[in-house]
């Protein structure tokens, strides 16, 4: 009995001695979780999932205080992928926080436009160009199509424009069957 | 994509197969009655039966699917490894097992991870060991001979003509007989010229697995099967054969006999190399097959069934993914594949 | 006799190579109007620098190269710019892209051409001037020549291959030009041979073009050139594949085949090269094969910008179960969106389809992982595996089971039994794939400016502080008792200067010589702009 008991305890200890230097031999560096929340997340910076941003919406997703799924750019795909990440189960968008809307960007419409800088100052990504009194014009490469740049235009001259598909950015379609599969 | 095809189709790769197991069936009725047949027509009516009423619940196209034959090729395989004496009801149930069971639900055609027709097998050989043994004796042999109507009366009513036993019937399949003489302690040399062995096998059975390699070297040349599977298979098994039996002729048997009995032949050439569950990669293919030789060498010598094809294919689809991801080959232009899972 | 070298897979479809290559080459006449493309090239997309109504000669550049990975696009006849506007070009997406059309004016007036004395000249500058003839893989892939002919950091690429394999069915295109025009092919050689420094040339036929080996052979009397006959197999006209045939080496996978000393070029590029640069001719025409469900299958030499519908209404009267055109081969090409779109340099074959001679494959069934794709894959990959992760969309086990290395060849479609599309699975999975990458770029682009502007916001709101605290612990110090008070106000009365100091800073400065109209627009709008003002400051709930 007592050698049974013996033997148990010393395989415990052994076991453990061994994990635990597996532990620190063998232990990988991670990138931390804010970090890889952050890199799913689209980087619209639209605001939409309620914080001022792509980061702190990560930064509250790893602290738990916020759901996966109220990023409406990252869409289902997103959603998705945050559970993978996180493993737990993905949920519906929560219609809350918007709607997924197509790839758009951001136009101003020059005639319109007095040069007040407003939405200069709005914009995450510093898309826009001019100076004040100056016609704004948007570089259409790095606008993320957030939107934040239309509330705060006095005269409504900022539209979106769904990003149209060219022979570049075409994507061949996932292939239909004459015959249903499952 | 390819506006042009070499013209081949899923439902030319089973009847090819089909037109294989022609000779070995057309020997196997010669030599051992027409109970085989009453078998193969039970097995492909059922299993015709059940693959529509499948695709009708999963609500599927009915005809491409039945038109591709491979619910009549496991049906035929699984027939050609059932014992054709056997209640009716036992190849009934074993069709439908490996049609709705080990097919359908797990997928259906392509998506089936153990082959239909061994799971079939298995769960019979398992379930109803008794009725799985009623192996008919070559005619050579018998006491006395059924007709086809004889037979039909005994599959399907159980009845024998007055005066007829069945054990006049069958016999021990020589593996078995190897089996259980060894374990009484007899040597092999005084086990193999016992009546119901042959030249190198079985008497009769050894012709059709004669005619299994024929119509295995027929699939080779039209490109249904790759050499690598049965060549494997059948390597592994008569290499270890071979050793054992040159360490001790007398307890382990000689590794001619253990290729032409049981299902050796039939499984190297018809059932391991079942495209859906097996190995897929060349290299995969090799160790899938040499596996399953080795592993039905293992039972045939220590394990508790005279022959154990099903069980190693069996085990060996199980391991198959592992296997594939493993033995991916080398990319043209890539130096290692370091970058392997 | 040289030790060739095997591949593995392959398959061999049916050739359909007698019906075209029958006749000579025959020039395509003058077309009613051209319609060039400026997209015709791997790499960015030429800028017109042309304008409508312009007159332009023939040859005439009138698409400029946008940076090194592209290439010129010239007037393939004289005649007047008529538009400069998307239309349908080529592309199995079917989307239009930006051409310029030409009037043809039936002049054919040459724009100045001199030839370019290629051994005295700078070698960078020779493959400029390559990249202003407009020079790319005429073979199909059309990526730009001059990157191809600069041996980078090597001193030189020891082996130059001349492909003249031409292994997809229908086409004859290479067969016809090497049987007729060797001498140019071989004077090309000779020139890459030179940009290269390569010690040899290889030529790789397949032995199914005895006229075109016998030509070539002739040609290169006299030569180092080798004509190596390659066994027929499709697709041993692919570069990597051809390098493996000739040499035993395998290009790395992802790399250039001149890391291993190789580089392959079409004999129609070399063939047109030798035209640019012997004749100072630039990438204006090319063959083409017509055949198919035409009359009389043929091989023209047409001008780049041809529609294709009067391309094949010269080999005979359309037929009436023509169901469209397939550009390229059965095996690699696609369906042409229209046939009003143009002839481009990649235009090697069209093939009339007709249900007859191209069947609707019948519908596919389930994988049943029968490896006879694996078997056929000349890059040894396993389709089937990839099939079920494209299929399944994982994207990631796809990668790692090496989906870029496919060719897209279409040995694995053409043998299926279960009939499953399978390129287009890959090419689904492909694009998927580039387009998360470039989402991922995008995203990362907005993240790094976002967190600069954070940063950027920040600094300056500590510069601010700074120069206030630099203000306020001034000569004045605060009276005690109400500091707080003093210095907020003294930060607005910073604010305004700076705001002053601004506003001068940033006067427009390009009213200055401006027409009078103008300045009156400028006045009114800011005119409106004064009575948004008011509007926004009158308090009103009917806005």
């Amino acid at each position: 009995m007592l050698t049974a008991l013996l033997a148990m305890a010393g395989l415990t200890l052994f076991l453990g001695l061994v994990l635990g230097f597996a532990a620190i031999k063998f232990k990988v560096e991670e990138s931390p979780l804010v970090q890889k929340i952050d890199a799913i997340l689209p980087q619209t910076q639209c605001g939409q999932c309620g914080f001022p941003g792509c980061k702190p919406y990560a930064t509250a997703i790893a602290a738990g205080e916020a759901d996966i799924n109220q990023c409406p750019p990252g869409g289902e795909e997103g959603i998705q992928r945050l559970s993978e990440l996180l493993g737990v189960e993905p949920k519906p968008l929560n219609a809350e926080h918007g709607v997924t809307k197509p790839k758009s960007v951001a136009v101003i419409d020059e005639n319109i436009c007095i040069g007040c800088t407003l939405c200069i100052q709005a914009c995450p990504v510093d898309a826009i160009l001019g100076a004040a009194k100056h016609m704004h014009t948007v570089i259409e490469a790095e606008c993320t199509g957030c939107e934040l740049c239309i509330p705060p235009c006095p005269v409504d001259c900022i539209s979106m424009k769904p990003l149209q598909e060219d022979i570049t950015t075409w994507k061949w379609k996932y292939p239909m069957y004459a015959i249903k599969h499952f | 994509m390819a506006y042009v095809s070499n013209s081949a189709s899923v439902s030319s790769v089973m009847l090819k197969v089909l037109f294989a197991l022609l000779p070995a069936t057309a020997i196997y009725q010669l030599y051992f009655g027409p109970a085989i047949l009453v078998s193969i027509v039970l097995a492909s009516v059922t299993a015709i039966g059940a693959e529509a009423a499948m695709l009708r619940l999963r609500k599927l196209p009915i005809k491409p699917f039945l038109l591709d034959g491979s619910a009549l090729v496991t049906a035929w395989l699984l027939a050609l490894s059932m014992p054709p004496l056997a209640p009716w009801w036992l190849i009934v149930i074993a069709t439908l097992f490996a049609i709705v069971v080990a097919k359908h639900l797990y997928g259906g055609l392509g998506n089936n991870l153990f082959n239909p027709a061994m799971v079939g097998y298995a769960v019979m050989l398992i379930s109803f060991p008794a009725h799985m043994t009623q192996w008919p004796v070559v005619d050579t042999l018998a006491h006395a001979h059924l007709s086809l109507s004889g037979t039909l009366r005994f599959i399907f009513g159980g009845e024998l003509p007055a005066g007829m036993k069945l054990d006049a019937l069958t016999l021990a399949t020589p593996l078995d007989t190897l089996r259980t003489q060894l374990l009484l302690g007899r040597p092999a040399s005084e086990i193999t010229p016992m009546p119901v062995f042959g030249y190198v096998g079985g008497k009769g059975a050894e012709l059709i697995a004669l005619a299994y390699l024929a119509g295995g070297v027929y699939l080779l040349q039209q490109r249904i099967i790759t050499w690598h599977i049965p060549v494997a298979f059948l390597a592994t098994l008569a290499l270890l054969a071979f050793g054992f039996h040159a360490y001790d002729a007398a307890r382990y048997a000689a590794p001619w006999f253990h290729l032409a009995t049981g299902g050796a032949l039939l499984g190297a050439f018809f059932i391991a190399t079942d495209p859906v569950t097996g190995a897929t990669t060349p290299k995969g293919k090799l160790i899938f097959g040499a596996a399953i030789g080795a592993l039905i060498y293992l039972i045939r010598t220590w394990g508790g069934y005279p022959d154990g094809v099903a069980f190693a294919v069996l085990i060996l689809n199980m391991c198959v993914p592992l296997i594939d991801a493993y033995t991916q080959p080398r990319v043209f232009g890539h130096v290692k594949d370091q970058d392997k899972p | 006799m040289r030790k060739l070298f095997d591949f593995h897979g392959g398959v061999h479809p049916a050739q359909h190579k007698a019906e075209s290559a029958t006749l000579p080459i025959a020039t395509a006449p003058l077309p009613t109007r051209l319609i060039v493309p400026m997209h015709q090239h791997i790499g960015n997309r030429a800028k017109p620098i042309v304008s409508v109504g312009e007159r332009v000669l023939k040859g005439q550049m009138i698409g400029q190269a946008d940076g090194y990975i592209s290439c010129a696009v010239h007037a393939p006849t004289s005649g007047t710019v008529s538009a400069i506007e998307m239309a349908t070009v080529p592309h199995p997406s079917g989307l239009p892209d930006l051409c310029i059309r030409i009037e043809p004016d039936g002049e054919e007036q040459w724009v100045e051409r001199t030839p370019l004395d290629y051994t005295t000249m700078n070698p960078s500058e020779l493959r400029n001037r390559l990249r202003d003839l407009g020079l790319a893989g005429m073979g199909g892939a059309v990526f730009p020549s001059h990157a191809k002919l600069n041996p980078g950091r090597r001193a030189n690429v020891p082996t130059l291959i001349l492909n003249g394999a031409e292994c997809e069915p229908w086409i004859t295109c290479d067969d016809l030009l090497m049987r007729e025009r060797a001498d140019q092919i071989v004077a090309g050689g000779k020139i890459m041979q030179h940009m290269l420094g390569a010690s040899e040339v290889l030529i790789g036929i397949e032995d199914n073009k005895p006229e075109a080996i016998q030509a070539m052979r002739a040609a290169c009397a006299g030569t180092d050139f080798e004509v190596i006959v390659a066994p027929t197999k499709y697709p041993s006209g692919g570069a990597k594949q051809l390098t493996k045939i000739l040499t035993g080496k395998e290009p790395p996978a992802g790399g250039r085949s001149t890391e291993i000393g190789v580089q392959v070029f079409n004999v129609a590029t070399v063939y047109t090269l030798a035209r640019a640069v012997l004749h100072g001719e630039p990438v204006i025409s090319r063959v083409i094969t017509v055949t198919g469900n035409v009359e009389r299958p043929h091989n023209f030499e047409a001008l780049i910008g041809t529609p294709v519908r009067e391309l094949v209404a010269l080999a005979g009267t359309p037929r009436a179960d023509t169901q469209g055109y397939i550009m390229g081969g059965p095996m690699m090409g696609f369906n042409l969106p229209s046939d009003q779109a143009p002839l481009i340099k990649a235009t090697n074959c069209l093939i009339a389809t007709s249900p007859k001679l191209f069947p609707a494959p019948p519908p596919a069934l389930p994988c049943i992982r029968c490896t006879l794709c694996a078997q056929a894959c000349p890059v040894d990959l396993q389709p089937q595996e990839l099939y079920w992760f494209s299929r399944a969309k994982e994207f990631g086990k796809a990668q790692e089971y090496d989906l870029f290395d496919c060719i897209e060849c279409g040995c694995c479609d053409y043998v299926c039994p279960s009939n499953i599309p399978l390129v287009q699975y890959y090419r689904f999975a492909k694009s998927e794939i580039w387009a998360r990458e470039r989402e991922k770029d995008k995203a990362d682009v907005a993240r790094d400016r976002h967190e600069f502007r954070d940063y950027r916001i920040e600094r300056e709101k500590k510069e601010r502080a700074d120069k206030l605290a630099a203000k306020t612990q001034g000569p004045k110090t605060p009276a005690p008792g109400q500091p707080a008070a003093d210095s907020k106000q003294a930060a607005i009365q910073a604010a305004i200067d700076r705001a002053k100091l601004k506003r001068a800073g940033v006067e427009p400065k390009n009213v200055a010589d401006l027409p009078p109209e103008k300045l009156q627009e400028i006045r009114e709008i800011e005119a409106r702009r004064a009575q948004l003002k008011q509007a926004m400051e009158k308090p009103s709930d009917t806005l």
